[in-house]
């Protein structure tokens, strides 16, 4: 009997979904679920078939690693920890600080014009004098770190946000926290990528300034039907999607810029 | 959080790199075969891992112990994973049929059974062609479900979706699953 036939009976047979969730684990009812596999035939006989499927699936084979993988990974990533420092919010957000973005703002916003102005997005490589190349490439590999850790930090953020607990009321004074960190920040990528002509990049942060702001402005403890609401509006921007594709790209372009030969690293 | 894990994290916060290393000696295999599932590819697979661990170590000192540091490591490989597979191109994968030329087969020898041999790499490569035939995020939710056995709630989270859209991401993997290889298994 097929499932639309099955259907068709005056038994409620049961469906697909009941049927992967039972093998899952996750069903809500799996007493009644077996009750009825042990008294239905066609059921059982699906049940069966998708066992069946899911255990040839089962022998999808992984490539075996050496011995030495474990020791073999750490040679290759060991060199990349010392050139990729570890910073905390809270160094990002001393070094955006409102005084110090006045005291050096026009230098800053100087620097970022120039990564951001067609550096961010695939353009036409130009010709570099040598050591005019070598000081603007230390600068663009500092920038492409600054904005993809941005980036990456934004998402981690509202990813977090997404992920916290329901419950009666729900504290998000910690993601607020981050959240404020992230828009002053985000507010000099923006306004940089907007008068470099960056359309695309200045949209894509002006999105995410959407929501960090939301963030920032709700109160610390929301109920549960604020947080649902929150959560929702979050989800129907794609904000996440965007952001990440874009953390993507970013990096892309730092390897791109790390793969010409090094920099003299004295003076950074 | 496992103590030793713990006891690592709270050394490379302190900046001490070497202690980074215990926990990429510890979970290494674990997040390749996870990255080699999701992108059907070893050197993906490979890029998947250093990246993972790279991001990870700019981001230990915001990691907050509300789940074990595995759980935390799996999220940023599957995030890095997708990332990774939405950036290549499609690949055309020839219908099954067309796949079922024996080329793949392994050379039949004395071995016992040389049918269900070559029966068993059929049966592998369609599983593999049908993998591919998933979106990046079918792959990822399928993959955390039926090979990590994480729960539709705990994808959820590792891929910023809600509980709802989880699930029937999953089920539509399995539904392709399905279509693929229930004619091949009957048999």
């Amino acid at each position: 009997m097929s499932n639309a036939e099955c259907r068709k009976t005056t038994v409620n047979h049961l469906t697909d979904e009941d049927l992967v969730l039972y093998r899952y684990g996750e069903a809500k009812t799996p007493a009644a679920i077996e009750a009825h596999l042990g008294a239905c035939d066609t059921c059982r006989g699906r049940c069966q078939a998708l066992e069946r499927v899911l255990a040839a699936v089962d022998r999808f084979p992984v490539p075996e690693r050496g011995e030495t993988y474990e020791r073999d990974v750490w040679a290759r990533l060991r060199p990349q920890l010392a050139t990729r420092p570890r910073f905390s919010v809270s160094d990002w957000a001393a070094f955006f600080r409102p005084g110090r973005l006045a005291l050096a703002g026009g230098i800053a916003v100087l620097v970022v014009a120039a990564f951001l102005a067609g550096r961010l997005w695939p353009r036409p490589p130009q010709p570099i004098p040598q050591q005019a190349g070598t000081r603007q490439q230390v600068r663009e590999r500092v920038l492409l770190v600054a904005v993809g850790d941005h980036l990456e930090r934004s998402q981690m953020a509202i990813l977090e946000l997404m992920n916290a607990e329901p419950g009666q009321t729900v504290d998000i004074s910690e993601e607020q926290r981050r959240a404020r960190d992230l828009v002053s920040a985000n507010r000099l990528y923006r306004q940089t990528a907007a008068r470099a002509g960056e359309a695309a990049v200045a949209s894509l942060l002006d999105d995410l300034e959407r929501v960090l702001v939301e963030i920032e402005n709700s109160p610390s403890m929301l109920s549960a039907s604020d947080f649902d609401t929150i959560r929702r509006r979050i989800e129907s921007q794609g904000i996440i999607f965007k952001v990440r594709v874009a953390s993507s790209r970013v990096r892309e372009r730092g390897q791109q810029t790390r793969a010409r030969p090094p920099a003299p690293t004295s003076g950074l | 959080m496992d103590g030793s894990d713990q006891a690592a994290v709270a050394r490379v916060r302190a900046g001490d790199e070497d202690a980074f290393r215990v926990l990429v000696e510890r979970h290494t295999r674990r997040l390749f075969r996870l990255a080699y599932r999701m992108t059907g590819n070893e050197q993906d697979a490979e890029d998947v891992v250093q990246e993972t661990f790279l991001r990870a170590y700019r981001q230990v000192g915001r990691f907050e112990a509300r789940s074990s540091i595995g759980t935390w490591l799996y999220r940023i490989a599957a995030n890095c994973a997708i990332d990774l597979m939405r950036q290549r191109p499609h690949r055309d994968v020839a219908p099954p049929a067309a796949q079922d030329d024996g080329e793949d087969d392994p050379p039949v020898s004395a071995a016992p059974d040389p049918e269900r041999l070559a029966a068993s790499a059929v049966l592998r490569h369609r599983v593999a062609s049908a993998l591919d035939r998933l979106s990046a995020m079918e792959r990822t939710a399928f993959v955390l479900r039926h090979f990590e056995g994480q729960s539709i709630e705990e994808i959820g989270r590792a891929l910023g979706a809600r509980t709802s859209a989880t699930k029937h991401t999953i089920f539509r993997a399995v539904q392709k699953m399905r279509r693929a290889l229930e004619p091949l298994v009957q048999s």
